[in-house]
């Protein structure tokens, strides 16, 4: 929370020296920077997140600078690069040589390295959007709920527990072909853009509750709180009192929890995949990399090392991120 | 005690009503012809009328939500048969009665579920009061990073590297499968052993980080203090005093896994290719087989409803501030 009361904290936290020249007239979002950059965890894990996001959007340049795609099957095309019999590639270790720096996909023979860049870029796609839309969900109806309370608070509040006693995993495998077959006919092939935009619903439905619990509890305390009540004094709308009272100090757990959601939400996505209900053939795919390995880690499980270790690494990121957001944005909380 | 039961109860089976309801309308209402999915790939207008006539979908969706839970509570009749007391309906596509099938599954759920929250509980619980007790040291930093590794890995990667490592490359495990456990012990405990190693790795390192936050936080509340000042042994003082309230939320989650566990391990159920619950809600949705779906989804909201009461009840035994009203 960056409430008034926070600067004697912060002005403590920051060293002596240059930094601490003039720590009053620093706005928290300053401090929280400077905080924030010191911790190296933080900085790192924040290097490898842009980093990945950075695959993402450049994936063409990426392929186009390799000279693959994640389409081509190269080893069709190119009988010497698998193994006739059984269709594993020939070459050691999935087939990794100066040409296919990833390997080659057994059976199709296809690209990893382009497979995996396009597949990130898809999660990530997905993830974010889920994310984005479940963040502002949260958002306005934890704050609607928090300050309107009543009838409205007692409702909201027991539309949160119904969702969140549904089994999510199940509610997220069993819903994907409904969505889907609601818009579209059974007899005909669902596009792939219809596909992921279902995905993003189905996460989306389910995935806002959190949020959404923990503002209304932050909004009930803060809705007590002097400025507030201030505010309410001189006459501010409703409207104003939650955009220039509220939502600034609500902006901690917000970014906190829209941190921690984004990796959930891409492996929840690359999960779906997995089993087969999420994103198909042959659109690349982060989860359906592990979908494909599964089949074939008893001849060649480098195929799904590459898609693994980018994604623990991912999460670990995107976890560590998270603490230092959280520890920069507060420091009273202890480790 | 007894009130605060029946109160959660009666709340829980309003939610599985809701529950219900909701599915039941999202599956037989919103889909243009659900008996098509049932029909399957020769279908002609005769069968497909038949199908609609047999399984009453050619009434209105509402009826047919109450005559299907008028047949969960007291059975029904098709013009197939009659159908006894938890009556789910019959799959689509194998035609077996809904429920028979998922008691068939459930014994796998249930002994992967069981198996693996033993061990992740008492490990996950054993490294975390480790971490806390030897705070900042190295043990603690290890165990720390170990567990933010184990609560960043997937089960469809870990899984199926130690299928490829410990399987089929230096054969020192036995394929996972499930046997009764009345047949023969061992081999049920060697099936499931794969299995409940990788869950817990997973599983473990959530419990792990929370048992040290919570250690650490109640170590420096009031009564451990006074426990403390009373000349306790620093034993005595960590775990009769600061576990008890530790504890408590480390219950919450527990409750909350062991439920979704027991309604189905989807993705590990899938990755070791044990026939439980989990792997069955998958095949249906493959399938579009919309009855066992329906069932499955019920039972597992079911598991999860359950554990949750019984969570708050075992509330109150660990945690003697915690009063049932």
């Amino acid at each position: 929370m960056t409430s008034p009361s926070q600067t004697g904290v912060a002005e403590k936290s920051a060293p002596g020296g240059t930094e601490s020249e003039a720590p009053a007239g620093l706005a928290p979002r300053q401090l929280m920077w400077r905080r924030f950059r010191r911790d190296r965890t933080g900085v790192i894990s924040a290097c490898v997140v842009v980093f990945f996001f950075a695959v993402a959007v450049l994936a063409p340049v990426i392929a186009w600078l390799y000279g693959k795609d994640p389409y081509t099957t190269y080893g069709l095309d190119r009988p010497e690069l698998l193994d006739p019999l059984t269709g594993y590639p020939m070459k050691p270790n999935g087939g990794i040589d100066g040409e296919f720096w990833f390997g080659i996909e057994p059976k199709l023979g296809r690209d990893v390295l382009t497979q995996l860049v396009y597949g990130i870029r898809t999660s990530l796609l997905i993830g974010l959007a889920a994310t984005v839309l479940s963040t502002l969900t949260g958002i306005v109806i934890g704050v609607v709920a928090g300050y309107m309370g009543g009838r409205t608070d007692y409702f909201l509040g027991r539309l949160i527990d119904l969702l969140l006693s549904f089994p999510q995993q199940l509610f997220f495998v069993a819903f994907m072909p409904v969505v889907t077959a609601i818009f579209v006919s059974p007899q005909k092939e669902t596009p792939t853009y219809f596909r992921v935009t279902a995905l993003v619903l189905v996460l989306w439905l389910l995935g806002w509750m959190q949020l959404a619990r923990l503002l209304r509890g932050q909004v009930l305390s803060l809705r007590e709180r002097e400025f507030v009540e201030a505010a309410r004094v001189t006459g501010a709308s409703p409207w104003r009192i939650v955009r220039k009272e509220l939502l600034p100090n609500l902006v901690t757990p917000i970014l906190v929890q829209s941190t921690l959601m984004l990796p959930n939400f891409v492996t929840a996505e690359a999960a779906l995949s997995f089993l087969g209900v999420g994103v198909v053939e042959p659109t690349p795919d982060w989860g359906r990399m592990f979908a494909k390995g599964a089949n074939f880690y008893e001849g060649d499980i480098t195929y799904m090392f590459f898609p693994g270790i980018a994604m623990v690494v991912f999460v670990v990121a995107f976890n560590l991120l998270g603490d230092s957001v959280r520890d920069a944005m507060d420091p009273k909380t202890t480790r | 005690m007894l009130r605060f039961l029946a109160r959660r109860s009666l709340g829980a089976i309003v939610i599985l009503i809701l529950i219900s309801a909701i599915t039941f309308f999202l599956f037989f209402a919103l889909p243009a012809e659900p008996a098509r999915l049932a029909c399957g790939k020769n279908c002609d207008p005769t069968s497909l009328a038949m199908i609609n006539k047999n399984l009453g979908l050619d009434q209105p969706v509402p009826v047919q939500y109450w005559k299907f839970m008028v047949g969960i509570v007291a059975g029904r009749d098709f013009a197939v048969g009659h159908c006894a007391a938890p009556c789910f309906g019959y799959s689509f596509v194998s035609q077996e009665p809904v429920w028979s099938t998922i008691v068939d599954r459930f014994p796998t759920t249930l002994s992967l579920a069981l198996g693996g929250a033993a061990v992740f509980l008492v490990c996950g619980i054993g490294i975390g009061m480790i971490a806390a007790w030897r705070r900042g040291t190295w043990i603690d930093k290890f165990f720390s990073s170990l567990s933010l590794l184990g609560a960043s890995m997937q089960i469809y990667f870990v899984g199926v590297l130690a299928l490829a490592w410990f399987v089929s490359g230096l054969g020192i495990m036995d394929q996972p499968a499930y046997y009764p456990f009345t047949d023969n012990p061992a081999k049920w405990f060697s099936g499931m052993l794969l299995p409940w190693v990788v869950l817990s790795l997973i599983f473990m390192a959530n419990y792990s980080r929370m048992t040290r936050s919570q250690m650490v936080e109640q170590l420096q509340e009031d009564h451990v203090r006074t426990a403390r000042a009373k000349g306790l042994s620093s034993r005595t003082v960590f775990f009769r005093y600061a576990w008890r309230g530790a504890i408590a939320p480390i219950i919450t989650i527990f409750g909350i896994d062991l439920g979704s566990l027991l309604g189905g391990a989807m993705v590990t159920e899938y990755t070791f290719t044990l026939h439980g619950i989990g792997r069955l809600a998958v095949e249906s949705v493959q399938l579009t087989d919309l009855p066992m779906l329906m069932g499955v989804m019920l039972v597992s909201s079911a598991a999860i409803v359950v554990f949750n009461i019984l969570v708050d009840a075992a509330y109150a035994f660990i945690d003697p501030r915690v009063r049932l009203a």
